[in-house]
């Protein structure tokens, strides 16, 4: 069992949490994931690793409540205890070498990006961070980004916060301008991920994307977390929790891998109606 | 006395019920069929039986005692060679190992070897009282990778030594494919679980949620103190055929699909893992891991349920027991073909469809036996223009598994085989000092009952090597 140290809502539907977990907190790394089961009836679901203190022993995670787990594990406050929590898993983000980085986040997916930009910072590369929100009652770690990068660009898509706008704008204009970094580095919704790499491909820059695929086991057992690369145009099928889960971005196939993650679209939509109506009820 | 020239019947589930539950299909023997199945043994002086099975259990011993009804005798007998009889008696392959030698056989059906042997183990579970006492401490520490039948031998043979042995197991429950693969209508997990307490109850720590490779290392286990590290990590890879459509939604891996209902316990409506439920479901191939994922994919609902294998019956390398049961159960054998194509829904007016992408039918092709090779063997190969289609909502690609290469690639020096297997010599000892292997990590997907085996070669090896260090 693994005990909630903290817990903090960064907006309605975004949480923040920091788990006892020593043995991860004393590996982990920025690009890595966890897998964490709230309960014995509980499904495995991958979180990226927002963060961690390995004299404490905590591992942070953050999470947006989209289905039944997340909603469960919503549920559970600081000092609770949850029941499987194992990592630190997949492969860290490759930070050697890099002297110059554009972030790119987008939603949720900002939590993961953080890391990366806060190690790349502490590192004494020169970052650039373009976060993007649907809109200002979504934003998260602004303090954060603010802190961990030499640049920051605020998009919003109904420009409450920051610019109007999609995040691959100020990226475009940059690369425009006739700006490089020895990496892009996009994190967030699959789609905005496929964008960057369209906008990033014209210029030749050298792209990476965190995938995020459906996932159980998180050691190669499954396969379900599979999706299709491109290498010497060949098709060749990678497992995202062993081989990832960063990829270069332009050989991914992202329209593949969209309509995976689609897979229990239905399922879920279900769970959520019951886990609404529960806490519905409960309430009453 | 006239031999009886048939097997006692196994008293199963009725077929038709059995589509649609969980619950064990084979009921076990009464005390007065394990009885009557025991006089059947001829007590051979040469017991070829014996030279059958991986690890030599003396089989006319422990039949005898059931034939003198002390069964508990029985049990003590078998438990000299085998650490895990309950489960082997109930997955084992008797057909191709013990059963396929004994004399009986030449004549009549073979004695019920794996039968009687469930029927003991079974026995001794229900009426034994007494705990195994924890054996007084040695002082040295082993590390056990994995919790499969190799991993919780070895570990268990260490213990009674007085080894101070911990277990680490990536997933969160301990196993290995007895857990996450086998089925519960196969093998009750509360099956597994009891033997896993039985290692506590000697003294064995199993730490759960740990990934060797990744939260651990191996090299950092010496650091730790352990003195020697025995890698059971399986072969769990799954592999694919490689053909267009695998990435269809609702193509699973066998591992995928089954360790969604066993571990995850997807089958029962309280779990929170989704599953494809319903339908029309193809596997394909022919070993048991097919047979497992049928018969789950029927207990799921499956309106038809198709096996598709390349071969022909008498070929389908799974245990004759579960074949016939997946019979009796509906399942539909598609034999002498093979997947070329699995075709999804494609809405070419709605791009945004949920639909798209999900299978609706898989492209076969018929096979028809070659020329014999050198080993006069004849493999199917593809009858040109004879490609049909199978309507089907999910297919489960059970087409085999490698060793998992996160062990390999952690450990330094440690040497493989082209195929990702670890090579050992015949002590289970790898190309490093202290390190030692067994299992499907070493053979590739194999059998419980040569995990086992190599489990206990491994765990004498260990503990002379700490002895004489
Ligand atoms: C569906 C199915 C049905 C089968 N049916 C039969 C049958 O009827 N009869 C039969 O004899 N055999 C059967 N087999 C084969 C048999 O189960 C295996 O041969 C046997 O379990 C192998 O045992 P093992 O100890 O080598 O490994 P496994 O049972 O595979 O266990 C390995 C364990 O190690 C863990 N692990 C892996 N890597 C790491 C790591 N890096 N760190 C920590 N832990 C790790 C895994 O999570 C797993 O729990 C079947 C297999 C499957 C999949
Ligand atoms: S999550 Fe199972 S193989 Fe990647």
């Amino acid at each position: 069992m693994y005990r909630i140290v903290k817990k903090e809502e960064l907006n309605p539907t975004v949480t923040f949490m920091s788990i006892e977990a020593p043995m991860v907190a004393k590996k982990a790394e920025p690009g890595q994931f966890i897998i964490l089961r709230v309960d014995e009836e509980g499904e495995r679901i991958p979180l990226t690793i927002a963060g961690y203190d390995r004299e404490q022993g905590t591992v942070d995670i953050i999470f947006q409540i989209v289905g039944g787990t997340t909603m469960k594990l919503n549920a559970k406050n600081q000092g609770d205890y949850i029941q499987d929590f194992v990592g630190p898993l997949g492969n860290k983000t490759e930070t050697e070498g890099v002297k110059k980085a554009c972030i790119v986040g987008g939603g949720v997916g900002c939590a993961i990006a953080y890391p990366v930009a806060k190690k790349l910072h502490e590192l004494g590369c020169e970052v650039t961070s373009i976060v993007g929100f649907r809109n200002k009652d979504l934003v998260i770690l602004e303090k954060e980004f603010d802190e961990a990068s030499d640049r920051l660009f605020r998009m919003s898509d109904d420009g409450s916060w920051g610019e109007q706008g999609v995040v691959t704008a100020p990226l475009k204009a940059m690369l425009d301008a006739g700006e490089r970094f020895d990496v892009v580095i996009a994190i967030g919704p699959v789609i905005m991920m496929k964008f960057v790499t369209l906008t990033t491909k014209p210029y030749d820059q050298k792209t990476v994307v965190s995938m995020n695929p459906i996932m159980i086991d998180g050691t190669g057992m499954c396969g379900g977390c599979r999706l299709t690369v491109n290498e010497n145009g060949k098709r060749v099928t990678k497992f995202a929790c062993v081989d990832g889960p960063d990829f270069d971005a332009f050989t991914v196939d992202f329209d593949e891998a969209m309509m995976r993650g689609r897979m229990y679209a239905e399922f879920e939509a279900h769970v959520r109606d019951e886990a609404c109506n529960l806490f519905k009820a409960e309430v009453k | 006395m006239a031999i009886n020239p048939k097997k006692t019947p196994m008293p199963t589930q009725d077929p038709i019920e059995r589509g649609r539950n969980f619950n064990e299909v084979a009921i076990g023997y009464t005390v007065e069929m394990a009885l009557g199945e025991a006089e059947r043994c001829l007590n051979c002086k040469n017991k070829p039986c014996v030279s059958g099975c991986p690890v030599n259990i003396d089989i006319p011993s422990f039949i005898s005692k059931i034939k003198e009804s002390d069964f508990e005798g029985a049990y003590q007998v078998i438990s000299k060679y085998s650490s895990l009889p309950a489960v082997c008696g109930r997955v084992c392959p008797q057909e191709s190992q013990c059963e396929s030698k004994c004399t009986l056989g030449i004549k009549f059906e073979p004695v019920g070897i794996g039968r009687l042997e469930r029927f003991v183990a079974d026995y001794h579970n229900a009426n034994a009282t007494e705990k195994p006492v924890k054996p007084t401490p040695n002082g040295h520490k082993v590390a056990v990778v994995g919790s499969g039948p190799s991993g919780l031998t070895c570990a268990g043979d260490l213990a009674k030594k007085g080894y101070a042995v911990t277990v680490f197991e990536a997933l969160h429950t301990a196993g290995g494919v007895l857990v996450y693969g086998i089925p519960e209508f196969r093998l009750p997990k509360s099956i597994v679980a009891k033997e896993v307490q039985t290692l506590n109850d000697l003294g064995v720590e199993v730490k759960t949620n740990v990934v060797i490779g990744k939260t651990l290392t191996v090299d950092e286990l010496f650091e730790d103190g352990y003195e020697a590290v025995f890698i059971g990590s399986g072969a769990g890879l799954p592999n694919f055929m490689n053909i267009p459509g695998e990435s269809l939604k609702g193509v699973y891996s066998a591992n995928e699909f089954l360790t969604r209902s066993n571990l995850m316990k997807a089958y029962r409506e309280k779990s929170d893992t989704p599953i494809m439920k319903g339908g029309k479901v193809a596997i394909v191939s022919g070993g048991n891991v097919a047979m497992d994922a049928a018969r789950t994919a029927l207990r799921l609902v499956a309106e038809k349920v198709y096996i598709v294998y390349r071969r022909y019956m008498t070929e389908l390398p799974a245990r004759k027991e579960e074949v016939e049961h997946a019979e009796e159960e509906g399942i539909d054998f598609k034999l002498l073909c093979n997947p070329i194509e699995i075709l999804g829904y494609d809405n070419p007016d709605d791009k945004r469809d949920p639909k798209n992408g999900t299978v609706v039918g898989i492209k076969c092709i018929k096979m028809e036996l070659g020329e014999p090779d050198e080993r006069g063997r004849r493999s199917p190969v593809p009858v040109e223009g004879s490609e049909f289609v199978l309507d089907v909502d999910a297919v489960v690609m059970s087409i085999g598994t490698s060793p998992n290469p996160l062990i390999k690639s952690t450990v330094d020096g440690l040497e493989v085989n082209r195929k990702g297997c670890i090579i050992v010599n015949e002590d289970g000892l790898t190309s490093r000092e202290g390190i030692y292997a067994g299992g499907d990590a070493v053979t590739g997907a194999s059998t419980v009952i040569s995990a086992m085996g190599a489990g206990k070669v491994a765990a004498k090896a260990i503990d002379d090597y700490i002895m004489n260090k």
